[in-house]
């Protein structure tokens, strides 16, 4: 009985960790659309911007501490690449039961306070958060539309620079949508950054 | 003569609360992480990379802690690689270090470029923490997840 129960018990937690495992999309893949509830209470998806040229999808949350170095950064992406077609959308991957700080009614309040020009939703299930594989948190998608659909053309960070201490960053988001603005591909389409796991439901 | 040897033993005593008191965070490179663990005198590594400002790192900490003792003798070494930024080193990693009392081998990785080091540590590593680094003789495993010390302790029986 004991070792049917150690076998049972290994078994369960490897099915546990398989199931964390889920890839990341990469430059090429699709990218998949969305209907998710903004901090308005609307629903939010690609249609919502009919005249983007692609999108700044980023995983971000209330709590990470890279998230909150980073949070000024994402405004400023908005604020400068809205108008030129590529506004952000910002979706907290975070389970609200893990991480009792990033409920919807918290983000409401931050998105309030911090006055984000940006839709930030909220991923009921962590349905989307799997669909694009995002790890941790800030965590970057750039899409372009085409005429083949939506196109991931870029996954990583947003700069060279967590800290924001260095003279000369690379500002690899920004990069990336120069890049696609003259249509060209990108030259560097993904990066690799330390950040916050996204936060899930303890399991058994 | 007395005095004297009161001088050397009030030097002594302060000479050994030092040494036990200031657990030492080294910097380290990847290079001497690899050295450090083709060198050491262990057969088995746990290689935990954590932050003092990352939440379930610090939840799970104890467990490493825990196994660190438990199983010293089975010749297993645990290394917990903080990857806080190196200008955090005295104002947050030591004295978390020192307030936790932490008996592993505590260290503070000393590399720049994340492109290059994460996928040194393990090429399927996305960069978040806690990620853990099981190694044994040629054996590497790593896994991109939080442990309870039960999943720990599996992860550890199974090398």
């Amino acid at each position: 009985m004991k070792n049917f129960i150690t076998v049972v018990t290994v078994f369960l937690f490897n099915m546990l960790l398989s199931q964390a495992q889920t890839t990341t999309l990469k430059a090429g893949d699709t990218a998949p659309d969305f209907k998710l509830k903004n901090v308005d209470g609307k629903e939010v998806s690609f249609a919502s911007f009919p005249k983007a040229k692609g999108y700044i999808v980023v995983f971000t949350c209330n709590t990470c501490p890279y998230a909150v170095a980073y949070e000024q950064r994402i405004i400023e992406l908005d604020k400068k690449f809205k108008s030129q077609g590529y506004p952000v959308i910002a979706i907290n991957p975070n389970d609200p039961e893990a991480s009792k700080a990033d409920s919807y009614d918290k983000m409401q309040d931050l998105a309030k306070d911090k006055k984000y020009p940006f839709p930030y939703l909220f991923d009921a299930g962590q349905k989307v958060t799997d669909e694009y594989g995002a790890k941790h948190t800030p965590h970057l998608f750039i899409v372009s539309k085409t005429d083949k659909g939506n196109v991931v053309e870029y996954v990583g960070a947003i700069d060279n620079d967590p800290e924001g201490t260095k003279a000369e960053k690379t500002k690899y988001a920004e990069d990336v949508i120069a890049a696609l603005k003259s249509n060209q591909k990108p030259a560097i389409t993904q990066t690799k950054e330390i950040g916050c796991t996204v936060k899930r439901k303890a399991k058994a | 003569m007395k005095i004297h040897a009161f001088k050397v033993s009030t030097f002594l005593f302060f000479a050994f609360s030092i040494t036990s008191f200031g657990q030492n965070v080294k910097l380290i490179n990847i290079d001497q992480l690899n050295e450090r663990i083709k060198n050491g005198k262990d057969s088995t590594y746990v290689v935990n990379f954590w932050a003092t400002w990352c939440a379930p790192c610090i939840k799970e900490l104890p467990h490493f802690e825990k196994l660190n003792a438990d199983f010293k003798k089975e010749k297993l070494a645990v290394l917990l690689v903080s990857v806080d930024f190196k200008s955090k080193l005295t104002s947050a990693v030591i004295p978390f270090v020192k307030r936790k009392n932490m008996k592993s081998e505590v260290f503070l990785l000393n590399e720049s470029n994340p492109q290059e080091y994460i996928d040194r540590i393990d090429k399927s590593w996305s960069g978040s923490i806690p990620a853990t680094l099981f190694i044994k003789e040629d054996k590497r495993k790593f896994i991109e997840s939080e442990f309870t010390y039960e999943q720990l302790l599996t992860e550890y029986k199974k090398l």
